[in-house]
């Protein structure tokens, strides 16, 4: 079994190409660019320097969220055509289970904090592979509330801890932390890819959605009550134009 | 020759679309997916809303219009895109995900301007539209005034200066209570109303007389609902919609015929939302046929975003030889390349 992992969570733009449970390679771009430009052409170039071609991939790994929305995006609809274009499945990986999976073989408590903005953090905690806090998006004090209601030496990893080092420092204290470096740090595509042949092989099955554990603005606001001028209107607006008046049915209109 | 199937893909603002056109004019599918109803409860298109739709419909109006064409992806010669200009999250969507089709199915990738696309809607709806034209390009976001003198070869003499004719259509139907998406709104009401009620400005470009200013008459008709609130008078709304649509529509279609006359060009196409406005179709045709000039519009569900429209213009470029490579991007603010 073949599998092509791919991941724009973040930070990095990564590639990941495992066979039967083995690593063959794995590419990981920190370059500034956009994900969109270097994203493909990495996958591409693993793939010619591996000599694996399209046609033998099984599967295609995902990241499913949570992490930067259009980063996110351009990884899936880069999964999704490649699934589409071979009729092979996704699967789709949460970034944080991902993360962790970097030093999973560790026995202690795992933090996985990503870097949210406004204030929050997207976040789970995990345990010798068992997750011990679900995944949300909170503030990062109530992770550092959890944190320290455990006991020993814990670790923190993600984009969340380039930000937040300092916080967390001065509620654990310097003894009590693990904060990995370099590449352990960061999403890996080889972790997303081996994390899914995996559990692909322990009979998991999803339809790929993302899951971005935090509403579009707008939604956010009209729920707060702060659109103050929306209107729900008719449904007719599309009628001049003779479009579906369905919401999201795609339909044929032939010419 | 042997026959071109282009498969053609837009995400660039709120529909999702898919279609399979041959040879650049026929028509196999042309699949939509609105989002329409889901923005109107925003009064506009919220882009994190719309990008996070493309994702989740895109693979299955890929599907339907593969199949709908009754062909299978080997059939494909190609895959166009829109690659701009239009919403960056919008765009990446479809850009991602026909980059990676391109790759795995090995057919050539054609990267498509969304405006040329709606240019070439004309090219589907008539067979005899050929370059050159004089083409007035209106939406929600674009007022042009160019020349296509040639496939993909285009001279810009006249734009917006402030808003896009769509998008001063669709303020002063929230103006006046009407909601989102404004222009076909805006139409149904005026057809109520009297278009001589009232006289709004028109904006006079000593400099470029093909230029466009909408901004005057947007401001004089909140002037007027303002002016009537404080004096708690009732306000004509069919009146004022329809004022306002004769006054846009007459300017446009003005412009439009005087470029024709100046060039000496006997062939006008409209394209863009705008142009599945009645009113403006009504008075191009009209004045065009007054001075012998030849008149193309669009299907009407050729006029709004489509994907036909970009396997279309895809067609032409595929002539022209321009191909992507896979580290082409999504570009939100893309020019018209003239040339």
């Amino acid at each position: 079994m073949i599998s092509l992992g791919i991941d724009a969570s973040g930070k990095v733009a990564g590639a990941a190409l495992v066979r039967d449970g083995e690593l063959l390679g794995e590419i990981t771009l920190c370059l500034g660019l956009t994900h969109s430009e270097t994203l493909l052409p990495a996958c591409i170039s693993l793939l010619e320097q591996a000599k694996v071609s399209v046609e033998e991939i099984d599967l295609i790994a995902c990241t499913k969220g949570p992490g930067s929305f259009t980063g996110l995006r351009i990884a899936a609809a880069t999964a999704k055509g490649l699934a589409l274009a071979r009729s092979i499945p996704i699967l789709g990986i949460s970034t944080l289970e991902m993360l962790k999976e970097n030093l999973s073989y560790i026995p202690l408590p795992i933090h996985v904090i990503l870097d949210a903005r406004r204030g929050q953090v997207y976040t789970a905690s995990f345990l010798g592979g068992q997750c011990i806090r679900t995944e949300q998006a909170c503030s990062l004090s109530e992770v550092l509330e959890f944190a320290q209601s455990l006991e020993g030496k814990q670790i923190f990893l993600g984009d969340g801890v380039l930000r937040y080092k300092e916080e967390i420092y001065a509620a654990l204290g310097e003894e009590r932390l693990i904060f990995p470096e370099g590449s352990s740090l960061l999403q890996r595509a080889s972790s997303l890819t081996l994390l899914a042949e995996k559990k692909w092989n322990a009979g998991e099955r999803e339809v790929f959605h993302l899951e971005y554990l935090r509403k579009p603005q707008a939604e956010r606001q009209k729920e707060a009550g702060e659109l103050k001028d929306f209107q729900i209107i008719e449904e007719e607006c599309a009628e001049r134009v003779g479009k579906t008046e369905d919401r999201l049915s795609a339909k044929n209109y032939p010419v | 020759m042997q026959d071109i199937l282009l498969l053609g893909i837009e995400t660039s603002c709120d529909e999702t679309a898919a279609a399979v056109v041959k040879n650049g004019r026929e028509v196999l599918s042309n699949v939509i997916s609105s989002q329409v109803a889901l923005h109107a409860e925003f009064g506009g298109v919220v882009p994190e809303i719309a990008s996070r739709n493309h994702l989740e419909k895109i693979d299955e109006v890929i599907r339907l219009a593969v199949k709908e064409a009754g062909i299978g992806f080997s059939d494909l010669s190609g895959i166009s895109v829109t690659v701009g200009p239009g919403l960056v999250g919008a765009l990446l969507v479809g850009v991602s995900e026909a980059k990676a089709l391109s790759y795995a199915l090995k057919k050539p990738l054609i990267p498509v301007h969304h405006i040329e696309g709606h240019i070439a809607a004309n090219y589907i709806s008539h067979a005899d539209c050929q370059p050159p034209f004089v083409c007035l390009v209106a939406s929600g976001g674009h007022s042009h005034l160019l020349l296509v003198e040639d496939y993909g070869k285009i001279k810009i003499f006249g734009r917006t200066r402030d808003d896009a004719a769509g998008e001063a259509f669709d303020k002063v139907a929230r103006a006046v209570g009407l909601g989102y998406p404004g222009g076909p709104k805006l139409e149904k009401m005026a057809k109520e109303g009297n278009p001589d009620a009232f006289h709004f400005p028109t904006a006079k470009m000593e400099d470029s007389p093909y230029d466009f200013s909408f901004s005057g008459v947007k401001s004089a008709v909140l002037n007027e609902m303002n002016r009537k609130k404080m004096l708690s008078e009732e306000v004509h709304v069919a009146d004022l919609c329809a004022s306002f649509q004769e006054n846009v529509t007459e300017v446009l279609s003005e412009k439009a015929i005087l470029l024709c006359k100046d060039l000496g060009v006997s062939r006008l196409a409209i394209a863009g939302g705008v142009s599945a406005n009645g009113k403006l179709r009504e008075k191009m045709q009209e004045k065009a046929e007054k001075e012998g000039i030849s008149f193309y519009s669009p299907k009407i569900i050729l006029c709004t975003d489509n994907a036909a429209m970009i396997a279309a213009a895809g067609y032409y470029e595929w002539k022209n030889g321009n191909f992507a490579d896979y580290s082409v991007n999504a570009y939100p603010s893309l020019s018209l390349t003239e040339g």
